[in-house]
């Protein structure tokens, strides 16, 4: 096949020709093959043409990751994941795709259908063939040629290594440095691609940035990076969607995402995240251990964390703030569900360094089945934020009695002129409340899903109209079968 | 003729809860057009009865039936029972934080008339139609605009209740206790709504401690509830009657079921 002889050729000319990969030959080309180590981290590195800086970044953090274990603070139960058992770098071969929808797990297009995904779309989403849709490999760059219209740059996180180096190589790994914990910088070492975003000086950007990504091949872990950087007095808005099909076993994606706002900028990102969430049974599912940071680096800077968590076995994340420059703001809104037997344990850090930051920290979190959802949020006030200000308000709703819902703040304050406010609820949805709705006509399960929707509504308010009615339905979806 | 069909027909109920035996053979018909009113002690069964026409769960129905419509009531699921017409006023209104009246009543509205095959109102309709029921029972419409009876004031749950039912116009509405707790102006105000849902084809039930609501809304029948049984029917003097003498006759006062 053609992607083969490519990849050889791109081997042989990255390391001409006297880098010794046993593998190149008798391997499927589709795959790096399972397992890490050195040679499969430069591998990733040749196959995508990295420069040198590059590759010697990835092999720095891939002998940090060695010393490292895995952190086990979180309160999430899994088994103890083979590292060497997955794929670290996959491009989907033809004959794995399906071809036609026939082929696709009913209960998946289903899943596409009420998510009222387009039939292309869900084609894509379920592994069928069509053009250009491959893991690890790049992202969907629509209006590109508008936006450089305005000096923005959107782009592949592969591509911008080729076409924007400088950038890059200033701002990779400055907000979550290389060596920041056990995921991040296994994701340093082996990123497949992810996306990259950089809006000049005083430019609005015109329209929403958004990407999917897509994890199709099997025991493929998916490490993407994405990095995006808003000039002084710029403005993006952001947005994530996540959706893979169903397998069986477990998934690793550990991703990093970087943001930094220079003065007067400001960056809203939100996410949708709806990755396979497991079985009823708790079989299969993602394990989503995501490294999301941003640095408020300028004055008067902005950043903005909307996120609706509602799939994955397990979510281990925590979009955080550094708010360096004077008079910066900090926002985290969360929407995180647990259903069945997912778990998750997320929430935010706001470090409070310069003058006058604030930071707004809201979330809610609904445990249903028998899943568990735990905030998880630190607060930090150094010495020199003097007037800095805190507002979190953490709410809890949990359905039925097999699940939980816990709230674990650390607040640390260092300046005695800061204000920080704290806030917790947890209810449950009672059988008063739903005999109340279904005697005015409504099943169990639209009442379930008006009160859910009623209690995240401070959140879903701070989507992209388009987003927040995607995330309205999936918030019923992941919900469905709450109630016996 | 279908007008011989009652609208409701309860044969022989009995009922248990955890293992008690609170309804123990309620006989009760009642027919389009009709009002009748259930009285009876504290703890004599009559949420009980309520709760179990609306197919709340945790009571056992250990023998008898009730028919609604000709069809096996006990036999739908508590949304559908609504659906079919079936309306009940709560004595105690559940608050449901973060829907707002409005929503939850379109919603609602709009099950029923899928059900009846009606299209489905649209936000202005539905706005006109509120709009009109609210003038009628002089209810604040931010009253409405906020989260369903959160923070309400006792009186203005039952208000809100009947505000309910005269959206939703049910074919059979029983009201447990919606005129507890409401000041005089108010419980007049309650029962002209109740009064202008009379119709020929529309059944009311009023659960109530006091004749003084039905100087109002005048039954055409009133029910004692004792022990789990209706101990005596009878016609609008029986109220005044029982104001006057108490449950006593009955074997069970007030005091009696205290403990
Ligand atoms: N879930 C339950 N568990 C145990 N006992 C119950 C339960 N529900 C009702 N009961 C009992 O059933 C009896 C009848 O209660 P019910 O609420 O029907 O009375 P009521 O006639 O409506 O009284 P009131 O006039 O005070 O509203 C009471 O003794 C009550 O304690
Ligand atoms: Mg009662």
């Amino acid at each position: 096949m053609a992607v083969a002889s490519d990849t050889a050729k791109t081997i042989e000319s990255a390391t001409g020709g006297d880098y010794k990969y046993g593998f190149v030959t008798d391997i499927d080309m589709d795959f790096a093959p399972r397992g890490l180590n050195e040679d499969i981290v430069r591998f990733i590195s040749a196959k995508k043409n990295e420069p040198d800086w590059l590759l010697e970044w990835r092999l720095k953090s891939y002998r940090r990751w060695l010393t490292m274990t895995e952190p086990r603070w979180a309160r999430v139960r899994y088994a103890a994941i083979d590292y060497q058992a997955a794929y670290y770098y996959a491009a989907p071969k033809s004959t794995e795709l399906l071809d036609s929808l026939d082929e696709v797990d009913p209960e998946l297009l289903r899943t596409y259908e009420k998510l009222g995904i387009p039939l292309e779309e869900q084609k894509m989403l379920a592994g069928v063939a069509v053009d250009a849709v491959f893991d690890s490999v790049s992202v969907a760059t629509t209006y590109k040629e508008k936006l450089a219209e305005e000096g923005i740059i959107f782009c592949s996180f592969s591509e911008a290594v080729q076409t924007q180096p400088e950038l890059v190589r200033k701002y990779l790994g400055s907000v979550v440095p290389y060596s920041d914990n056990f995921y991040a910088t296994l994701n340093s070492a082996v990123f497949s691609d992810g996306s990259f975003v950089y809006i000049p000086r005083g430019v609005r950007c015109p329209m929403e940035l958004s990407t999917y990504f897509r994890i199709n091949a099997e025991n493929t872990g998916q490490f993407e990076r994405t990095l995006v950087i808003a000039d002084a007095g710029s403005y993006v808005s952001y947005l994530e969607g996540c959706t893979a099909p169903m397998r069986d076993e477990n998934q690793l994606h550990a991703a990093v995402v970087e943001l930094v706002a220079l003065d007067d900028a400001q960056i809203k990102y939100s996410t949708v995240q709806n990755w396979y969430p497991g079985d009823k049974d708790g079989k299969g599912g993602i394990f989503n251990f995501v490294t999301k940071r941003g640095a408020c680096r300028g004055v008067n800077s902005k950043i903005s964390w909307t996120q609706i968590e509602t799939g994955s076995a397990i979510t281990w994340k925590y979009p955080s703030c550094i708010l360096q420059g004077d008079n910066s703001v900090g926002e985290f809104y969360s929407v995180a569900v647990t259903n069945n037997h997912q778990q998750a344990d997320t929430g935010t850090k706001m470090i409070h360094i310069g003058k006058n930051t604030r930071s707004t920290i809201i979330t809610k979190g609904i445990s249903a089945g028998k899943g568990q959802n735990t905030y998880r949020g630190q607060v930090k006030i150094l010495p020199g934020a003097d007037g800095a200000r805190n507002y979190t308000q953490c709410d809890a709703l949990l359905i039925g009695d097999q699940c939980g819902g816990h709230t674990i703040p650390y607040i640390e304050v260092r300046n005695p002129t800061a204000h920080v406010e704290h806030e917790a609820t947890t209810s449950k949805i009672s059988d008063d409340q739903l005999f109340y709705c279904m005697q005015r006509g409504l099943s169990a399960e639209d009442a379930i899903s008006m009160i859910v929707n009623g209690f995240c509504k401070q959140v879903l308010m701070e989507l992209p109209m388009e987003f927040a009615v995607e995330a309205q339905k999936l918030l019923d979806i992941s919900l469905e079968g709450s109630v016996g | 003729m279908a007008k011989k069909t009652p609208l409701l027909e309860v044969k022989d109920l009995h009922v248990k809860v955890e293992g008690k035996n609170i309804l123990r053979g309620i006989d009760l018909t009642v027919k389009a057009g009709e009002v009748h009113a259930v009285m009876g002690p504290n703890g004599s069964g009559k949420s009980t009865l309520a709760h179990v026409l609306a197919g709340r769960e945790g009571y056992e129905v250990t023998k008898g039936g009730v028919r609604f419509a000709g069809s096996d009531l006990l036999a739908m699921a508590p949304e559908e029972r609504a659906r079919e017409g079936l309306f009940l006023a709560f004595q105690y209104p559940v608050e449901i934080p973060g829907v707002s009246g409005m929503n939850f009543l379109k919603s609602a509205l709009n099950e029923m008339r899928k059900h009846r095959r009606l299209p489905e109102l649209d936000a202005m309709d539905f706005l006109t139609l509120a709009r009109e029921k609210m003038r009628l029972l002089e209810i604040d419409e931010k009253l409405i605009q906020r989260a369903v009876n959160v923070g309400f004031s006792g009186g203005e749950k039952k208000r809100n209740e009947v505000f309910q039912m005269a959206m939703l116009e049910p074919r059979l509405a029983v009201l447990d206790e919606t005129d507890s707790g409401l000041d005089i102006d108010a419980l007049k105000i309650v029962a002209n709504g109740v009064n202008s849902m009379r119709s020929p084809d529309r059944a009311i039930i009023l659960i109530t401690h006091y004749q003084r609501l039905l100087d109002y809304v005048v039954p055409d029948k009133v029910h004692v509830l004792a022990h789990g049984r209706i101990a005596k029917s009878g016609g609008r003097k029986l109220a005044l009657e029982l104001e006057k003498k108490g449950y006593g006759a009955f074997g069970q006062s007030a005091a009696s079921v205290a403990a």
